[in-house]
């Protein structure tokens, strides 16, 4: 059996809200097969069972678990202990800190409640009224992508602009255009959700490094399906003088 | 010093915000209360989340003979006729219009050629009737619920947990609750509560639930006064993940089933034709060569002719079948079955399983496309719960309601899969509606007395001023692993007798734990008051287990190996605490089913001769 150590963030943010804290060595055994949150649980019932760490399902399906693992974003569930071993140099430990672009609770444990606060500034569906709607499986198939996110963060905790830049005000972040993404794409949603897409949720803060797409661990390509078409429709919104021009004289909605 | 409290006011105060909760909360604020939602975990990772299938109702989309009747029969067959058959009806009737609703606030669930929701088979159903997405329908659900519930003006106390329900003349008035995130105390103060807290199969050591399945819903009821019914049923879902160890436990949706998995033993048998049981004969195909044409039918669109592979038989005969296989010392290499979907059409089974070929890729490096999966039997649901009124989902206690996994009667000893995301919405609602129209019949808010929240403040604080003691995690590893081995499928009366006796054990361990002593996000802590509830749920099945002699369901004696439906399969058993704080149990039944509706039911399943 094979022993490892883990160098574990252990600390509470200070009186101005900074993470104070330092790396604690943790060394355990592994056991065939392995994920890191089963390093953390293996930490907190031999060593530590008050070591902070948020998590649900263990199935990859809820998202809770994300975290830092030596320096990248990862769903600690899903992220096996071979594959982080084969990265990791030898006699080096394995890095475990909290997500960095959101505030500390304590330990691994990051508070993220600036997501749910978005989430809420976000219209929901205008639907019918009535019951009587049909839309096939090709319409179903580009917004069933976005559907698919488990609003783990990650791509937000390593997108530039919310980890350099600090723009929780002015910019909605990937996971949440992947949100109005799919409203806008949605076969039943009847409202234009552009304009607010430009002015409320900046999206031209994005200059789509794709960051965001090579963290998602449930595949989404955000870049590409998500990001990129809502740019452009911002683009013909408000800066494509043949449609302004269409759409003054009644060709285009 | 009295510690700092936080006191909150509301109409409808929701506990749990899983899919039953979140309906409730919506159902209750749309109506004008003010509501509030209080959950263990964040908005949206609830256990609903976990489900994979899909969400059971007789919208006859994809098969024009469906309907409710049909649906409320196979709901009765699948649960051994010990379903409260009222709450059978009532969720026959009303899932397709709840699932309609779902896709009217944004769901997206699969569709169907002409544009319908699209339905999958699976087990115990006779027609296709899942409504789903994909292989994740549970996360469809609750982001669905999420979103409307976020704009409907429910407040969210995210990462909170209740300790203890507060009564006043037999009424509920309010509860209270600590922050998991600063551990900071609140008393909350309502005219009405919906216990919408899910299960307990944490309680044993392979499961499919997420830490949060530890069962204090069940216990905040009992302790309350309420009464818990059909304990005994626990549902071990035949397909869980067998390897690596680390994944031991984590579901393998039926869908696979549904779409045409096989199960095979070593020796390449597919075994599941040596076990249809009598009731089921004439309903499912009795060679490879039936099995796989319906299959043909099926994936290719046509109205089903033939009859349906044994593999789709209920979740309580194929986990036992695995069971007896194993037994038989014809297991797979890590002790489980042979689950094969790869014969078929490799694009089609990452559209229809995508989750299914991402979980055995990353967790066990096994491309489902290409070889077998291995499964076994996982816990995964309790049938049984706080018993409510099957119209209002009220319980014994005023003001006090339940929804959900943490209420009992839809399912009875056996549920079907699919039937528990249409329970949540079709009762989840139900519960919403009854308890703000209660809260409007109330005018004030009842004060709490204070030596009551000071008592459970103590409790709360307790494990934090112990200066040293056992890891509660050993003690929780310790009581799972007595549950798998003397509570698991199949039980004997010598080992339930042993298993309450080692509950006292571990209750006795469990008071001088030590988790830590931070109040800040400590989950040492957390976990310590957890364990008194897991022990009272455990009690709670191992006692109906103890009393129920017969098999039936999900609860096999091997000592009564036989059904026995002259008495066991007309009585259900009701665990309460009596006078003196003592857990007693006693036996029931429902009204007899009306005759139009005994009538849609199989004659010869009824033993109305006995």
């Amino acid at each position: 059996m094979q022993t490892v150590t883990f160098s574990v963030f252990r600390g509470e943010p200070d009186q101005d809200g900074d993470p104070f804290g330092k790396m604690v060595d943790y060394t355990i055994d592994l056991d065939e097969g392995m994920v890191v949150l089963d390093a953390i649980h293996a930490i907190q019932a031999e060593f530590a069972p008050d070591l902070a760490c948020r998590w649900n399902c263990k199935a990859g399906k809820c998202g809770s678990c994300s975290a830092e693992v030596n320096g990248k974003s990862r769903l600690m569930c899903m992220t096996r202990m071979d594959d982080i071993l084969d990265e990791t140099p030898e006699g080096e430990s394995v890095v475990i800190r909290p997500m960095q672009t959101f505030p500390l609770v304590r330990d691994l444990v990051s508070d993220t409640s600036w997501a749910y606060e978005t989430d809420r500034r976000i219209e929901p569906i205008s639907g019918p009224g009535e019951v009587d709607w049909e839309y096939y499986q090709h319409e179903a198939d580009r917004i069933q992508e976005f559907r698919s996110c488990i609003e783990c963060m990650l791509c937000v905790n390593t997108c530039h602009v919310m980890r350099e830049h600090q723009k929780f005000d002015e910019f909605a972040g990937p996971r949440f255009f992947v949100r109005l993404a799919s409203l806008e794409m949605h076969p039943l949603d009847k409202k234009s959700r552009i304009p607010e897409i430009k002015e409320d949720f900046g999206i031209d803060y994005c200059n789509i490094t794709g960051c965001c797409s090579s963290v998602c661990p449930a595949g989404i390509d955000i870049r590409h399906n998500a990001i990129i078409p809502l740019k452009e429709r911002v683009v013909t919104e408000f800066y494509d003088p043949i449609a302004i021009i269409g759409r003054k004289i009644g060709l285009r909605r | 010093m009295e510690a700092e409290i936080t006191v909150h006011e509301y109409d409808v105060l929701v506990i749990g915000a899983g899919g039953a909760g979140l309906r409730a909360g919506i159902e209750a604020s749309s109506s004008g209360a003010t509501v509030a939602i209080i959950s263990k975990s964040m908005l949206g990772k609830a256990h609903t989340v976990m489900a994979e299938g899909g969400a059971a109702a007789a919208l006859a989309n994809k098969d024009e003979r469906d309907s409710w009747r049909t649906h409320f029969r196979d709901t009765m067959k699948g649960g051994k006729y010990l379903n409260d058959w009222r709450m059978a009806k009532i969720h026959a009737q009303q899932a397709p219009d709840r699932i309609r609703e779902l896709e009217q606030w944004g769901a997206v669930f699969d569709r169907t050629p002409k544009g319908l929701t699209s339905q999958r088979n699976f087990g115990g159903h006779t027609y296709p009737r899942l409504a789903h997405i994909g292989d994740a329908t549970g996360l469809e659900l609750i982001r669905t619920l999420q979103q409307k519930g976020i704009h409907t003006g429910m407040d969210v106390f995210m990462e909170f947990t209740v300790r203890k329900l507060f009564k006043k003349d037999g009424r509920v008035i309010g509860c209270f609750s600590y922050s998991r995130n600063d551990g900071s105390f609140h008393v909350f103060k309502a005219k009405s509560i919906v216990l919408a807290t899910g299960g307990a199969t944490r309680c044993w050591e392979v499961c499919s639930g997420s830490w949060e399945y530890t069962g204090e819903g069940f216990a905040l009821a009992y302790w309350a006064g309420a009464e818990m019914g059909d304990m005994e049923f626990i549902q071990f879902h035949p397909t869980g993940m067998i390897w690596p160890k680390s994944v031991k436990g984590i579901l393998v949706t039926e869908g696979v089933r549904g779409e045409g998995g096989m199960l095979r033993n070593s020796e390449g048998e597919r075994f599941m034709f040596n076990y249809v049981p009598e009731m089921y004969k004439e309903e499912f195909a009795d060679t490879e060569k039936e099995a796989l044409e319906w299959v043909d039918e099926v994936v290719s669109g046509k109205l089903a002719s033939k009859r349906r592979p044994p593999e789709l038989l209920t979740r309580d005969v194929v986990a036992k079948a695995i069971n007896s296989e194993r037994d038989a010392g014809r297991a797979s290499k890590h002790g489980g079955a042979y689950l094969d979907i790869s014969w078929r059409d490799e694009e089609e089974v990452k559209k229809k399983l995508p989750g299914m070929y991402h979980q055995f890729k990353e967790l066990a490096a096994v491309d489902i496309t290409k070889e077998p999966m291995e499964v076994g039997p996982t816990a995964h649901y309790v049938m049984g719960g706080v018993k409510v009124h099957h119209e209002t989902q009220e319980t014994r206690i005023k003001g006090l309601f339940a929804a959900g996994e943490a209420s009992t009667g839809l399912h009875g000893a056996n549920r079907l899969g699919g039937n528990s995301l249409s329970d949540l919405i079709v009762f989840g609602k139900i519960a919403g509606e009854h308890a703000a129209k209660l809260s409007k019949e109330i005018r004030e808010f009842e004060e709490i007395p204070n030596d009551e929240i000071q008592g459970v403040i103590e409790e709360t604080l307790a494990p934090l001023q112990r200066t040293g003691g056992e890891n509660p995690a050993s003690v929780v590893s310790d009581l799972r692993q007595m549950m798998q081995n003397k509570v698991g499928i199949i039980r004997t009366e010598s080992q339930l007798l042993e298993a309450l006796a080692e509950l006292d054990n571990l209750e006795q361990r469990a008071c001088n734990v030590f988790g830590g002593s931070g109040k800040s996000y400590n989950p040492g802590w957390h976990q310590s008051l957890e364990i008194k509830a897991m022990i009272d749920v455990s009690r709670m099945c191992t006692l109906a287990a103890l009393k129920r002699e017969e098999s039936r369901g999900g609860h096999t004696r091997d000592d009564f190996p036989e059904p026995d439906h002259s008495h066991w399969g007309k009585i259900n058993s009701v665990i309460f605490m009596n006078e003196d704080g003592e857990m007693e149990i006693r036996f029931e039944s429902y009204p007899p089913i009306p005759a139009d509706l005994r009538d849609l039911l199989d004659s010869e399943d009824l033993h109305e001769e006995d």
